[in-house]
């Protein structure tokens, strides 16, 4: 109860702000089993998405996340577990026979979406985009009948740059793309490449 | 509100009522093949209606409920405006000013009265600190534009803007208490003078103006749509402090200006490669789309008012 009051209050809080707006581009807004990804820059990247997915889609959407920056207990905890019911991953491999991408498999096994940020950490420099991790090849192959979707999140950093308080109410755009081609035999390097390209394609151009 | 407003209003409801009728006709005409046209006509109809609906409403709370509404409106204009001319990340002192500072206190300093510091606070006190707080985060890279972006949107989207709720603050003689009906009439006169340039356009229009900058702009629209909104705003006079003839030339004024700035601000967006400033307005794209001519119509209406009638 308390949780999904919460979500409503960040939904609409996050629509206020950024006014934002979801394009969808290369697909619709279908409940279809999806892998999105999307390019991170700041804090509310997942947010956002999240809050632009019609409600439908929203409740079986989990989004990805560091455990060690959400499970610090307290309010991070009741808000990646309670209200956006995330996967948390171990990002720092703290036993290393432990498979960092199972609790992400695990979730994909039950028939849910996912919502996950390939670069791995935070974009805060000029480039658009940095080199993705494997973890979204590894996903994609282990689960052929996901639709993989790339999502460009436009402005978002302009709105919460890093190591700022207060977010700038400027409008937020995020472009749904067309689910990405499964190719046979393709190697992870090449798989990851494409993906990179077929997000950058959705970016708009800077000034 | 007194006898003129209503009557105003009451006009005001039946030109649109008889264009919904206009726009419900052409459709069924029209029957299943789609018109965009059509379409969009109707859209920008309903969208109008929408908008009458919201400055009444504000006009009820009087000129609190306008300086509020217009604060509101220079808001989403100058989100619109940032938005769409990317800034760097050392702005960010910079845009929580304009956002957060600057739109708040221009709009308290038209509340209270007080013009020696409305007129010349964004100009003056703005256009030295927002390079000030640009400089501090030690980025150089094109640093004037930059600079320029920022004091422009805020010069565009709040100081134009808020000439509007501004004009409350005059005192005219002759005129006490019925401000409100002095920016009912700027406002009908140069939105009247687009649509008005939109029909003649359509109608008779072949001849371009600026074909880079607007295709939509014709010598036959510009002609019409100005000499008839010039027209309207003369008929206008009675909810005015003006004369006929004074109504008629300052009603010309505007319509220049109105026209000049939608040339300017198409420029702009030409510029970034986009067709529409946003998105929030049915049919009429966003914000500025709505008010380009109206950011350049009121600061010059101000301060002639001003000076010859207050």
């Amino acid at each position: 109860m308390l949780a999904s009051f919460v979500a409503f209050a960040i939904t609409s809080a996050a629509r206020l702000l950024t006014g934002a707006r979801a394009l969808w581009l290369g697909c619709t807004a279908q409940p279809v089993q999806r892998l999105y990804y999307a390019n991170h820059s700041s804090h509310g990247d997942f947010v956002l998405l999240w809050a632009s997915l019609p409600d439908e889609l929203r409740r079986t959407t989990r989004p990805v996340a560091g455990a060690d920056y959400w499970q610090k207990g307290g309010l991070r905890s009741f808000l990646i577990n309670q209200v956006f019911n995330g996967v948390l991953v171990d990002r720092d491999r703290s036993s290393p026979e432990h498979n960092p991408l199972q609790p992400m498999l695990d979730a994909l096994g039950q028939g849910d979406s996912l919502i996950i940020f390939p670069e791995g950490t935070r974009n805060l420099g000029d480039d658009p985009l940095l080199p993705f991790k494997s973890g979204l090849y590894h996903l994609a192959k282990a689960n052929p009948q996901v639709e993989v979707i790339p999502v460009w999140i436009a402005n978002l950093n302009r709105v919460m740059p890093k190591g700022r308080a207060l977010p700038l109410p400027l409008l937020c755009t995020l472009s749904f793309g067309a689910p990405l081609e499964r190719l046979a035999d393709e190697d992870k390097a090449a798989f990851l490449e494409r993906a990179r390209n077929a997000l950058l394609a959705l970016a708009p151009e800077e000034a | 509100m007194d006898r003129n407003t209503l009557l105003l209003f009451a006009g005001i409801g039946a030109v649109l009522l008889l264009a919904s009728l206009v726009g419900f006709i052409l459709k069924r005409r029209a029957g299943d093949t789609p018109n965009s046209v059509i379409d969009n006509l109707n859209a920008r109809i309903n969208a109008w209606w929408v908008m009458v609906l919201v400055i009444g409403t504000a006009f009820l709370f009087g000129n609190t409920g306008v300086i509020v509404l217009f604060y509101g409106v220079s808001f989403y204009a100058l989100r619109e405006f940032m938005t769409l001319t990317p800034t760097r990340r050392s702005d960010y002192p910079a845009l929580v000013a304009a956002f957060y500072f600057a739109l708040p206190v221009q709009y308290l300093l038209i509340g209270i009265d007080w013009y020696g510091m409305f007129s010349i606070f964004i100009p003056v006190y703005l256009f030295l600190l927002l390079p000030i707080l640009a400089s501090l985060g030690g980025d150089t890279t094109r640093f004037l534009e930059r600079a320029s972006k920022v004091q422009w949107g805020l010069m565009i989207a709040v100081y134009c803007i808020s000439a509007v709720p501004a004009l409350l603050t005059l005192d005219i003689p002759g005129y006490e208490g019925r401000n409100l009906l002095l920016i009912a009439w700027l406002v009908i006169v140069v939105q009247l003078s687009d649509v008005l340039q939109y029909v003649c356009g359509k109608l008779a229009g072949k001849h371009k103006i600026a074909p880079l900058l607007s295709p939509s702009k014709t010598v036959e629209g510009f002609v019409g749509g100005v000499a008839l909104a010039t027209l309207v705003g003369a008929l206008l006079c009675w909810i005015t402090p003006f004369s006929f003839w004074q109504a008629a030339a300052l009603a010309l004024l505007v319509n220049l200006l109105g026209f000049a700035g939608g040339l300017v601000m198409s420029a702009i967006k030409r510029d970034r490669g986009v067709k529409d400033w946003g998105h929030m307005i049915e049919g009429h794209g966003g914000m500025l789309d709505r008010l380009d001519s109206v950011c350049f119509a009121a600061p010059i209406f101000f301060h002639v008012v001003r000076y010859w009638w207050a």
